[in-house]
């Protein structure tokens, strides 16, 4: 199973063995519960729920407690769920697609560890949000001349189609509106530093999202 | 103290670099790839900016290349490649940013130098 949640601490550089400085991500990833596990033949795919943070009981709901098998089946309620390694109360709960050759139980406690120095991950994130963001920042429009006679439209969208031969905006034409929020997979990128012992991982480079926001890490989709 | 901090007090300063302040005539030797090979490179000037803060804590040397030309470069403290740093002259300024110096030339670019006992 490689796969981890994490939140994202900040960044900072490092020095590799040649001496040179490499900027990275600063994550603190896991430990995580497997907290689910699904099957094509029951589920209709194969996937991992881990589960990560974790926070006092009261934070949850009861339905969501019960699904972390926290709740004790009793006469009214003869089958509750039960796993077969007992987890805390989890804040994030999120699922990995994979194809399992290696069936992990649900329980199992996953760590920063299942990563090497050097290896290809995909991290995903929720980039921030900026609002209502005009087309220069959201599109890379250009902006239009500031002298020339112009006066009010250095930042407004030029023309957005043509006239009555066309008769209509096209479908999809870009234009201002709400900007991040969204989720976001940056792929490919390094690990440039584990640390089991700080649940630290740190990888080359940026990732979505502010300070303190969860990140989904994968295995590379595409190595090299 | 969160893990950032965390690894960036676990960064050792390079022990070759001694304290420096604005106004030191330096001579850093440093580490350059030329081709397939390492050498070390002489960079003798002023330091005339100390940023601290973390890893990427730096200083900036400016030295008069030839024609006149003005030449800065910023080195890391934390970089494992700068072999040795040598201090032979101390100046007496009054500010931590020797950006004015970039407008001066010639006689009017001297720094009085700093007596210390």
């Amino acid at each position: 199973m490689k796969g981890i949640l994490g939140k994202k601490v900040g960044m900072t550089q490092i020095f590799n063995a040649a001496g040179e400085s490499i900027p990275v991500t600063v994550i603190e990833a896991g430990p995580c519960w497997v907290t689910q596990v699904k099957t094509a033949e029951r589920d209709g795919y194969d996937a991992v729920q881990l589960g990560f943070e974790e926070v006092r009981s009261a934070r949850l709901t009861r339905g969501e407690l019960g699904h972390l098998g926290q709740l004790k089946t009793d006469e009214q309620h003869p089958q509750r769920r039960e796993l077969a390694n007992s987890v805390p109360a989890l804040r994030y709960l999120r699922e990995f697609r994979l194809k399992l050759d290696e069936v992990p139980a649900e329980g199992d406690q996953i760590t920063v560890d299942v990563f090497v120095e050097g290896e290809r991950v995909d991290v995903v994130g929720i980039s921030k949000g900026r609002g209502f963001a005009g087309t220069i920042k959201r599109h890379g429009f250009h902006r239009q001349p500031k002298t020339h006679g112009q006066s009010d439209r250095t930042r407004t969208t030029g023309s957005i189609g043509g006239t009555t031969g066309v008769g209509h905006v096209f479908k999809g034409k870009r234009m201002a509106g709400r900007m991040g929020n969204d989720r976001v997979t940056v792929q490919n990128v390094e690990v440039a530093l584990v640390d089991p012992k700080r649940n630290l991982l740190a990888v080359r480079g940026g990732v979505p999202g502010p300070k303190g926001g969860l990140v989904m890490i994968k295995v590379a989709r595409k190595q090299g | 103290m969160n893990l950032v901090e965390s690894l960036n007090r676990q960064l050792e300063p390079n022990p070759n670099i001694p304290d420096l302040r604005p106004g030191d005539t330096v001579r850093v030797h440093a580490l350059i790839v030329e081709g397939e090979r390492e050498r070390v490179q002489v960079f003798h000037g002023t330091v005339i900016r100390v940023q601290t803060g973390g890893a990427g804590a730096n200083f900036t040397v400016r030295r008069i290349a030839s024609h006149g030309i003005g030449v800065e470069r910023t080195f890391l403290f934390y970089s494992p490649r700068i072999e040795k740093v040598e201090v032979t002259r101390r100046a007496k300024v009054r500010r931590s940013r020797l950006y004015f110096l970039r407008d001066r030339r010639g006689k009017s670019a001297r720094l009085k130098e700093r007596r210390t006992n």
